[in-house]
């Protein structure tokens, strides 16, 4: 049996059960919708155009915290990675507000930012920046000293070493941050969403709540899910790109 | 001579009026233990001069403070403005191709071309292209001995270059040193384990034992050398003999085991090959 079929007989028979279940009524509706049901109901909301359009918003939401919180955490790993002066001003600080669960912060961005798009993109941009800044800090500061020093010893200056060396060596590091923040940014928006929201996939989802539609739940969850593992193999597409020189194991 | 200029490592233009290397006083210690102590030596421009000494008595401390890479020292150093260093493990950048890593830091826009004939020298040519983490040991130490050469140095600083080549890259890779070392008229500090390898290409050995310049013996054999002749085995049982190699002479702390020069094999095959 090739190892394709193998893998997909788990979830299929796990759809055909529920299938079953609905089909026999052992599952009502109001706590699961049947597959069927879901499917169908996932074309009606792709062709009137209300998913694509929650989609839209929603996928910005992350784009915009990402690029802000990206911004913003790798700015702040060079700062402190790369100088004294800044680990001391910075690392301490953020190892400080690293203990406060972000998603706990919440109800102050709400007081602060309101309840617009604001505090929603903030909450992205910041679980994004605290894991960029963590990993991007960790890779710079687990560089190989002796590789530095072949650099310098090669007549590499201050800023040779930052661009030869340093950054280089960070870039597995930072792939890795840049993996767990795009994870982080999904459920940031998640959560962002479910607080309040007059569009996107968290309207739909709040609204299917109101009217126990089960089955917009689950599209607007396949949906959220799809979009996570979009991103992931975005991410692992620039890392076979610019991770080219690692030798990676593959597993058997 | 104990002015304790802490850190002085003073790189001065290659004038050809004084010595390529003055060491003077110098002291390095980790955590309170000397590894250097008081080690003075002196090596004059165009000078091959072969670092011998039993493994963890100071010779690559001693490399890296030449390189001007360790300034925790006391004591004076100084050493030509351009030098050129091979270390013990390859040390090349992962994230970039061999020629890359061959051409990194020299100064203007080289071709690479450059790093092609570089690599050629070192029979590396068909891996110019490959990523560091692909090359094996031998072709890593090649790759890195390729990034030292071209740079044209006036003090080349080698540390075991050709630890991880058998015996006829070795050769070949010897005969690349000389050559350089004959054209260029550049100083060369050369640490090895293997004695002969010493007496092939040295002016003069130094052996270093308890943190100083132990022994040292001007190799004043004509060129080419012959591995036959009754003074290369004459030099040849006068330095293992300073090594230790017939047991413990002036040193009690030695234990049995560390033998100095006796785990290092390599050598009588090279004798052989050659
Ligand atoms: N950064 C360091 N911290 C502490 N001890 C060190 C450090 N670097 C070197 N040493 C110690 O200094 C001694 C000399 O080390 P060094 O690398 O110079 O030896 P070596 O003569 O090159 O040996 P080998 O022939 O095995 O390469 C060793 O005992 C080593 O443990
Ligand atoms: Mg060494």
């Amino acid at each position: 049996m090739p190892r394709w079929l193998r893998r997909t007989t788990g979830p299929v028979g796990l759809v055909v059960l529920w299938q079953v279940l609905s089909a026999t009524g052992v599952l009502h509706p109001d706590v699961l919708a049947s597959p069927g049901t879901i499917a169908g109901t996932a074309a009606g909301l792709v062709s009137d155009g209300t998913l694509p359009s929650a989609m839209l918003v929603s996928v910005q939401r992350v784009l915009v915290g990402l690029v802000l919180g990206g911004i913003a955490g790798i700015a702040l790993a060079l700062a402190s990675g790369l100088s004294r002066l800044g680990e001391d001003l910075v690392d301490a600080t953020v190892q400080m507000l690293r203990s406060i669960p972000w998603v706990g912060v919440i109800p102050l961005f709400i007081i602060w930012l309101g309840i617009g798009e604001a505090p929603k993109i903030a909450l992205i941009a910041l679980g994004v920046a605290f894991h960029l800044y963590l990993n991007v800090y960790a890779g710079i500061r687990g560089v190989d000293a002796q590789l530095v020093e072949a650099g310098s010893s090669l007549g590499l200056g201050r800023w040779g070493l930052i661009r030869h060396v340093v950054l280089p060596g960070a870039l597995p590091g930072a792939m890795t941050g840049l993996r767990y923040s795009l994870a982080t940014a999904w459920l940031a928006l998640v959560f962002g969403e479910s607080v309040n929201a007059d569009d996107g996939i968290g309207f739909l989802m709040n609204q299917a709540r109101e009217f126990f539609r089960t089955d917009v739940i689950v599209v607007c969850l396949i949906v959220y899910a799809l979009l996570g593992l979009l991103a992931d193999f975005l991410v692992r597409t620039l890392e076979r790109l610019l991770l080219q020189w690692r030798p990676t194991f593959t597993g058997q | 001579m104990a002015t304790d200029v802490h850190g002085a490592v003073t790189p001065k233009t290659a004038d050809g009026a004084s010595a390529a290397v003055r060491v003077a006083g110098l002291t390095r210690s980790f955590d309170g233990r000397a590894v250097i102590d008081g080690l003075e030596l002196t090596v004059q421009p165009g000078e091959f001069v072969a670092l011998l000494g039993r493994s963890g008595c100071g010779k690559s401390t001693l490399l890296r403070v030449l390189a001007g890479l360790d300034r925790e020292i006391e004591g004076e150093v100084s050493v030509p403005r351009r030098s050129a260093v091979a270390f013990q493990a390859p040390r090349l950048m992962p994230w970039k191709k061999v020629w890359r890593n061959v051409l990194l830091g020299l100064p203007g826009r080289p071709e690479r071309a450059v790093a092609e004939q570089a690599l050629g020298e070192v029979g590396l040519s068909h891996r110019t292209d490959a990523w560091p983490k692909t090359l094996s040991g031998g072709e890593a130490q090649r790759a890195s001995l390729a990034r030292a050469l071209v740079r044209e140095p006036d003090l080349l600083l080698l540390d075991e270059p050709f630890g991880a080549l058998d015996a006829l890259t070795r050769i070949k890779a010897q005969r690349l040193v000389a050559e350089l070392w004959r054209r260029r008229g550049c100083a060369v500090l050369l640490v090895t384990h293997d004695v002969e390898e010493a007496l092939l290409l040295a002016d003069r050995a130094v052996v270093m034992d308890e943190g100083v310049i132990a022994y040292e013996t001007a190799i004043d054999l004509p060129r080419p050398r012959d591995i036959a002749s009754p003074r290369f085995a004459e030099l040849r049982a006068r330095l293992l003999d300073r090594l230790g190699v017939d047991g413990p002479t002036d040193s009690p702390a030695d234990s049995p085991s560390s033998s100095g020069l006796a785990d290092g094999p390599a050598g009588d095959g090279l004798a052989d090959a050659a």
